[in-house]
């Protein structure tokens, strides 16, 4: 499988921000799986090369070389009242890869994953990166998705970047 | 009886400080940040709506209600127990004390819905429904028995089985009568429920993928033919149960698409392909956004029109999500 983790070949130095040597991708899809792997098992469903975030915010995020879309899960919010906000939906290793500008620059979309259980928190991460990056939300499906997501995922990117290469830069 | 009480083997002083597996921590601090009881949710303003309901519509939704009883019963007294002795980490141990617990305020927050709404003369003859309805003591015996058989990863498919498909034959219906603003305040309760349920649903299941690395090819099939024969067993169950909850309401067919949905759920919980197809999960579009207001298909870029989607939906967000 060329998939996962697979994309950390080609480890150019990249711009070594903060200090830190940022693993740089050419993967227009850039995910995030805890490790409970549900994301990944979804990616790897794809079939299309993609590269995973490391797994702890003490390994050093990922650099962005193309533009690309973002895949990331949302746990389930933490709102103790029924219509509150959920805090701390969005993961940190993904937090600690945005943060990096570059990184933000050459975000086009998000799909979420989740579980529709959650309520209002259902895919409350891919929401709340679209709304600060100005991106849409393309995708959502559950848990590690099924058959027909994977169809509409696949044949929405192969759309979707054909419809951005025609865009004027 | 003179079956010895399984218990686990050895004790030590737990230590916070030395995490074997994240997740339990994870885990923990979720159930925690989530935790609330019904005495929070203003229930009494079900009581104008509870009495539009039909005679019928009201003892249906009381014997759903003593059925859910039940299996949170049955999940906090004997079900998260058992899980307790295979535990990997003493975390885990510590995290089936907090599901048990949380399964306690669950079935307790059912009897505040009924005192709120119903007579004791109604209460008592919707329990009396439970113990002789013959499709909810089945559910409860095929369930309990893989708690007591000595199968660690057997108990922990049927506690995932029961965590994220087997409550849905009765979910479905609070999340009905809010798709038509009644009885919303207990609906609100209902998807407390139905949080946890996920996160106990998905704890339990991935220890069950931790348990499966350890096994050999063999064994590992083995749990995987089992696991679709016992879904298989409690799904012809659940079609009786919801034929003779629901065909007096004319509800059944659309129940049984929420089943179907969810029992691919409670697969993927454990790992597995789901299993049912597309359209036969079709689930009536209200019932997924009373579940979810997020759940709407449409406003997705890849399944929308496009013209329709917007960028620019207002999403409070906390320092916590984001800190540029």
């Amino acid at each position: 499988m060329t998939l996962g983790m697979a994309d950390q070949a080609g480890l150019g130095p990249a711009s070594a921000s903060a200090g830190e040597r940022q693993p740089a991708t050419d993967a227009s899809l850039i995910y995030f799986s805890s490790a409970s792997g549900y994301t990944r098992r979804f990616v790897e469903k794809l079939g299309i090369p993609a590269a995973q975030l490391p797994l702890h915010t003490s390994q050093p995020t990922l650099l962005a070389r193309r533009p690309y879309v973002l895949l990331l899960p949302t746990y389930g919010g933490t709102a103790a009242q029924p219509g509150a906000a959920a805090r701390g939906a969005v993961p940190k290793q993904v937090i600690k890869f945005l943060n990096t500008e570059h990184n933000r620059s050459l975000i086009r979309g998000v799909i979420g994953a989740g579980n529709t259980n959650f309520g209002d928190s259902y895919c409350l991460a891919a929401d709340i990166i679209a709304v600060k990056c100005q991106v849409p939300v393309l995708y959502r499906f559950e848990l590690m998705g099924t058959s027909e997501d994977v169809a509409k995922v696949n044949e929405g990117l192969e759309k979707f970047w054909t419809h951005q290469s025609q865009k004027p830069a | 009886m003179t079956e010895k009480l399984k218990l686990i083997d050895g004790v030590e002083a737990i230590n916070w400080n030395r995490i074997q597996d994240e997740k339990d921590v994870e885990v923990w601090n979720r159930l925690v940040n989530n935790f609330w009881l019904p005495e929070k949710v203003p229930l009494s303003n079900d009581v104008q709506s509870w009495a539009t309901l039909t005679p019928e519509e009201q003892q249906l939704t009381m014997r759903v209600f003593t059925g859910l009883t039940l299996l949170d019963t049955m999940q906090a007294t004997v079900g998260a127990v058992s899980l307790i002795p295979d535990a990997l980490t003493p975390h885990e141990e510590a995290v089936y004390t907090n599901i048990a617990f949380m399964e306690s305020v669950h079935a307790k927050s059912y009897s505040s819905i009924f005192s709120t709404l119903a007579s004791t003369k109604e209460i008592d003859e919707a329990f009396r429904w439970s113990t002789e309805n013959p499709n909810l003591q089945k559910k409860a015996q095929i369930i309990t028995d893989y708690y007591r058989g000595d199968d660690p990863l057997k108990r922990k498919v049927a506690s995932t089985l029961l965590e994220s498909f087997l409550f849905y034959s009765g979910f479905y219906l609070p999340m009905y009568w809010s798709s038509r603003a009644k009885l919303t305040n207990t609906a609100d309760l209902i998807r407390l429920i139905i949080r946890d349920e996920a996160v106990h649903g998905y704890y339990i299941g991935y220890k069950y993928q931790r348990g499966l690395e350890t096994v050999p090819e063999e064994r590992r099939q083995e749990l995987k033919d089992y696991t679709y024969e016992l879904l298989f067993e409690l799904y012809e169950n659940e079609v009786q149960y919801t034929h003779d909850l629901y065909d007096g309401v004319g509800l059944a067919e659309d129940v049984k698409k929420f089943l179907h949905y969810n029992a691919n759920k409670a697969l993927m919980n454990l790992g597995y392909e789901a299993m049912f197809p597309s359209t036969l999960t079709d689930v009536n579009p209200a019932i997924l956004s009373a579940l979810s207001p997020n759940a709407d298909e449409n406003h997705d870029f890849f399944s929308g029109s496009g013209s329709s989607y917007v960028i620019g939906k207002a999403v409070n967000t906390e320092d916590d999500d984001w800190d540029f």
